[in-house]
């Protein structure tokens, strides 16, 4: 099912012995906001190394579905396993699985009051409890692999919107987490700064990290997903290889969607 | 018949003159539309009504080291009012041979202000020295060891009485106005409204009434023979009244932050005094810097009604020397050499909020 020749080979259908283990699984997923029910009957299993981009319509659910993994918003039924561990109420439960599942927001949400470096470090030192010279070790490593180590020293309000979202991505990958979601990461961007942020999304793929992606960028699909799912009204309508969904949409509502954003 | 061409003069000219220097200052913001001119005739017509005549009284016919016959007789400001009473006013009823322990006392106190009024010198060690200082300040006043004369609460008094009641009184009320701020936005039910009814509670009565029951009310309740320390009780109602209305401040601070943070905080996996100790307080307690020091500010100030359960703090004391009658009729001198205290002190806090806002700016 998720055979795509421009994935190169970590496929992770063709993965070693992980061929059945669902990193992410989510069965009879429901939610409602008061009356209002976002989320609705949504099952899902994202495989070890399996890139995932989720899109639809604004209010289609896609980015509360994301945001239930870990736990930003708390779901009423159904269940989320998350790497064996199921989230509940119970709080060391909760706080494993956000150690272990990294977000990059749309709105970067940086430390304002933190150097970048400390942005960095403040998960590692205080969560995993490395020492502080081992956690800057880690941190510069990353900001170097986002081509952003020169600016170490600096506040978040000092840097343009496509560094801060390259310094949130190296922030959430300082946990080490074992998958990262990505909520609308270039949607908040000037246009000539989304391919910088796309860029280091792309090698992060590469480099066989399980992601999740919510976001309108098809061609980051086209190139990078497993897998894409299409949501609307709270359901996922259609679930495809990128080649399957955009060249060969099975449903009207797909259809429709796919023919508005690609002009 | 000669034409006049006009010189071709290419070099910049000068701006006339009514338009910049101290004249065009004048024109553009003081004599700029008609109103703009009356007031400021007006406002110097007032200040040429005041100050000369208050030069005249405070400087020119002054007297600064006669006696208090002299002063009555002549039509000057007499200075020699607080220098003669200097040591009441400061140091109030506490014994003069060990007035040096309470003036060491504030000099070890203004010390650690001024030093960390630098950021750079924030440390562990200076935390050290400020609780080294506490004690040591502590052990002046009261003495009885160290062969120092024990000195009963009660004979304190004046300026260290009313610093003591500040310092202490806003260092706690700071800390516990946070909690009380976070307790306020508790999803604990019972947290939660403990904290609203202790907030609104009091702030509903006026200080004085807290002080009054901290000194009338609070005793019928203690078991006979226990007594609880005067100027104890005065520090503690402070504290209460001071940390439910920095609770207040904090929380608007609360309420101004962006849910992100919460969330990039939340899927780092921190949690909830991490959260609010590394993310959360540092960057609302920026923010209600200035809400803070105001409130800051006015707790100092209303440490001077104490005067009511019977301490005398350096008001009431410069108040005991204008009822000597040797001195009687120079309240204004008396009243304006305490103005001046009172303002150095807030003047400095003023200055310190400011000074740290700038430090703490990272552009955002």
């Amino acid at each position: 099912m998720t055979n795509n020749k421009k994935t190169e080979n970590n496929d992770p259908s063709q993965g070693k012995n992980k061929t059945d283990d669902a990193i992410i699984k989510i069965i009879g997923l429901h939610k409602w906001f008061g009356d209002f029910h976002v989320l609705k009957d949504i099952n899902l299993e994202v495989k070890t190394q399996e890139r995932i981009v989720i899109c639809g319509p604004s209010g289609s659910g896609k980015s509360t579905v994301i945001r239930c993994i870990n736990r930003l918003e708390e779901h009423q039924r159904g269940q989320i396993i998350v790497d064996g561990t199921e989230l509940s109420n119970n709080l060391k439960h909760i706080e494993k699985i956000r150690e272990e599942v990294g977000m990059v927001f749309q709105h970067f949400n940086l430390f304002p009051h933190l150097t970048i470096l400390d942005n960095l470090t403040v998960g590692p030192i205080w969560v995993k409890k490395v020492p502080r010279k081992d956690a800057e070790e880690l941190a510069m490593n990353y900001l170097e692999k986002v081509q952003i180590a020169e600016q170490a020293k600096k506040f978040p309000g000092q840097l343009s919107g496509g560094q801060q979202q390259r310094v949130a991505i190296a922030r959430s990958l300082c946990m080490k987490p074992k998958v990262m979601l990505f909520d609308e990461p270039t949607s908040a961007l000037d246009p000539e700064m989304v391919k910088e942020v796309l860029d280091v999304m792309i090698n992060l793929a590469h480099e066989g990290m399980t992601m999740i992606v919510v976001t309108h960028e098809m061609g980051f699909a086209k190139s990078v997903a497993h897998r894409v799912l299409f949501m609307d009204e709270g359901m996922i309508v259609e679930s495809n290889t990128p080649d399957q969904f955009f060249d060969h949409p099975e449903h009207e509502r797909t259809k429709l969607f796919l023919s508005q954003i690609l002009h | 018949m000669a034409i006049t061409i006009p010189s071709q003069d290419h070099t910049d000219l000068k701006p006339p003159v009514t338009s910049i220097g101290a004249i065009g200052w004048i024109r553009s913001n003081l004599f700029n539309t008609w109103y703009n001119s009356l007031i400021t005739l007006v406002v110097i017509y007032v200040l040429w009504q005041v100050i000369p005549p208050f030069i005249d009284w405070s400087l020119i016919k002054s007297n600064w080291t006669s006696s208090s016959a002299e002063c009555h007789k002549s039509g000057g400001a007499c200075w020699s009012i607080i220098h003669a009473n200097i040591r009441f006013i400061i140091f109030g009823f506490y014994p003069p041979p060990e007035q040096w322990r309470p003036l060491t006392a504030m000099i070890i106190l203004f010390t650690l202000l001024i030093v960390s009024r630098n950021r750079n010198w924030w440390s562990k060690n200076l935390l050290f020295a400020w609780f080294a200082g506490m004690m040591a300040m502590g052990l002046l006043m009261t003495g009885g060891i160290f062969g120092l004369a024990a000195v009963d609460s009660a004979q304190w008094g004046g300026l260290p009485l009313t610093l003591m009641l500040s310092v202490f009184g806003l260092t706690a009320a700071y800390p516990l106005g946070v909690i009380l701020a976070l307790g306020r936005q508790s999803r604990l039910p019972v947290i939660k409204s403990l904290t609203i009814v202790y907030i609104e509670m009091i702030r509903g009565v006026p200080l004085i009434s807290l002080l009054f029951m901290s000194a009338i009310i609070f005793p019928l309740f203690l078991p006979e023979g226990v007594t609880f320390n005067k100027i104890l009780r005065a520090q503690i109602a402070i504290i209460m009244f001071t940390a439910a209305y920095v609770a207040e401040v904090v929380r608007g601070g609360l309420q101004a932050m962006p849910k992100g943070q919460y969330e990039a905080a939340d899927s780092l996996g921190l949690n909830y005094s991490q959260t609010m100790r590394l993310i959360i307080l540092p960057q609302a307690l920026k923010i209600v810097i200035p809400p803070t020091v105001s409130i800051l500010i006015s707790a100092f100030k209303d440490t001077s009604l104490v005067v009511i359960i019977a301490l005398y703090d350096l008001l009431k004391t410069t108040q005991s020397t204008l009822s000597n009658p040797q001195w009687m009729g120079f309240s204004t001198e008396a009243y304006l050499f305490v103005a001046v205290i009172y303002f150095i002190c807030c003047y400095f806090m003023s200055t310190w909020s400011r000074r740290l806002e700038e430090d703490l700016d990272t552009g955002r």
